[in-house]
């Protein structure tokens, strides 16, 4: 599967590591809804490196869609709750 | 759902979104063609306005740098003639200064890290819309409208989430840099209104600096005087060995006497 850390590009990553990366999004999550802004940046980082350990760069002329996409890594609370509603993206 | 799951399902819905207001889907090719290069531009943009950034923040460092500079030479100087007080005021104000610089280093990695996101970003954008080109001619040269459908939507979709995520990009370092501007000009009128020239001026003499002047004038003087009285008696003596009527002369007069009696 194609996952997507924003700022940062396209990964492969096997199919094996979803219930690895879905642990450690449940964490972010947990964060955002108890809006603590640490542990949300301490998750986020841990989500962010599992996938760029086990993922490999997907070719950048690449026109695939990805089918996981992450906020970038210095992203805040705010800012993920702005992209979960769908603000200020630009469609192509 | 998760997070991330969610988040690529609104990317989706956005392409899609724009991809069905197109009756024929291959006139869309084209109007999306021009967007991505608006979008190439956009980001090259952000790229040169970020770097602009950068490089006012490194003028003001450097500028601040030299007054600090300037300070440790004035302390330096007003200890060898032992004027501690104002040794430690220099260095008082200089220890203010070394805060903004600190301030200032770190706004300048964080703009140099959004430099590079983003040109990496328009790397990545570049090779995309390059691709998205040659399959869109491919697609319009063999296809139906009916049979072009899926094969747009494939192509779209991947470039509509490429634009997506760099448009972000663009606007987030757009955010940062209005924030580190509001800053940078806050330092240009505190230079501008003479706050810190008080303190350290390059140019002008401050305080502390008038007062070394003033000392080290002096002293210059003094020292010249010195000199001068300390010659002018050997000056005289060899001048000849002839009795010396009256005592010595000032110092500015011997030469005059000096060059008379060789004549």
């Amino acid at each position: 599967m194609i996952v997507r850390i924003l700022g940062e590009g396209q990964l492969e990553v096997a199919e094996a590591e979803l219930d690895t990366l879905n642990e450690l999004d449940r964490r972010v999550e947990a964060a955002i809804e108890a809006q603590d802004e640490a542990a949300f940046s301490a998750a986020l980082a841990a989500l962010l490196d599992g996938v760029r350990r086990s993922g490999s760069p997907v070719p950048v002329d690449s026109l695939e869609d990805s089918d996981l996409i992450l906020p970038p890594s210095d992203a805040t609370i705010d800012e993920v709750r702005h992209l979960l509603e769908g603000d200020g993206l630009i469609p192509g | 759902m998760s997070m991330m799951k969610r988040i690529s399902t609104i990317f989706r819905a956005k392409a899609n979104s724009a991809l069905d207001k197109a009756e024929d889907p291959r006139e869309t090719l084209d109007y999306s063609y021009q967007r991505q290069l608006e979008m190439l531009t956009k980001v090259r943009r952000g790229v040169a306005d970020v770097a602009t950034s950068r490089k006012r923040i490194e003028l003001q460092r450097n500028q601040l740098q030299s007054q600090s500079d300037k300070l440790t030479e004035q302390a330096q100087k007003a200890i060898s003639v032992s004027r501690e007080d104002l040794a430690r005021e220099a260095l008082t104000r200089k220890s203010a200064l070394t805060g903004q610089i600190a301030d200032l280093d770190a706004q300048h990695s964080q703009l140099q890290g959004e430099e590079e996101k983003l040109t990496l970003a328009a790397q990545r954008l570049q090779a995309k819309v390059e691709s998205f080109r040659t399959r869109k001619e491919t697609i319009k040269a063999t296809y139906t409208a009916a049979e072009a459908q899926t094969r747009i939507g494939e192509a779209f979709s991947g470039i509509s989430e490429e634009m997506g995520d760099v448009g972000m990009a663009v606007q987030r370092a757009e955010d940062k840099t209005q924030q580190m501007q509001a800053r940078a000009g806050a330092i240009d009128e505190l230079i501008a209104s003479g706050a810190l020239d008080d303190a350290s001026s390059v140019n002008r003499g401050d305080d502390i600096s008038r007062e070394l002047e003033a000392m080290s004038s002096q002293s210059d003087v003094e020292a010249e005087l010195a000199a001068l009285k300390g010659s002018s008696p050997q000056a005289i003596d060899a001048a000849s060995e002839t009795p010396v009527i009256e005592d010595t002369p000032s110092g500015t007069e011997a030469p005059p006497q000096e060059n008379g009696r060789q004549a």
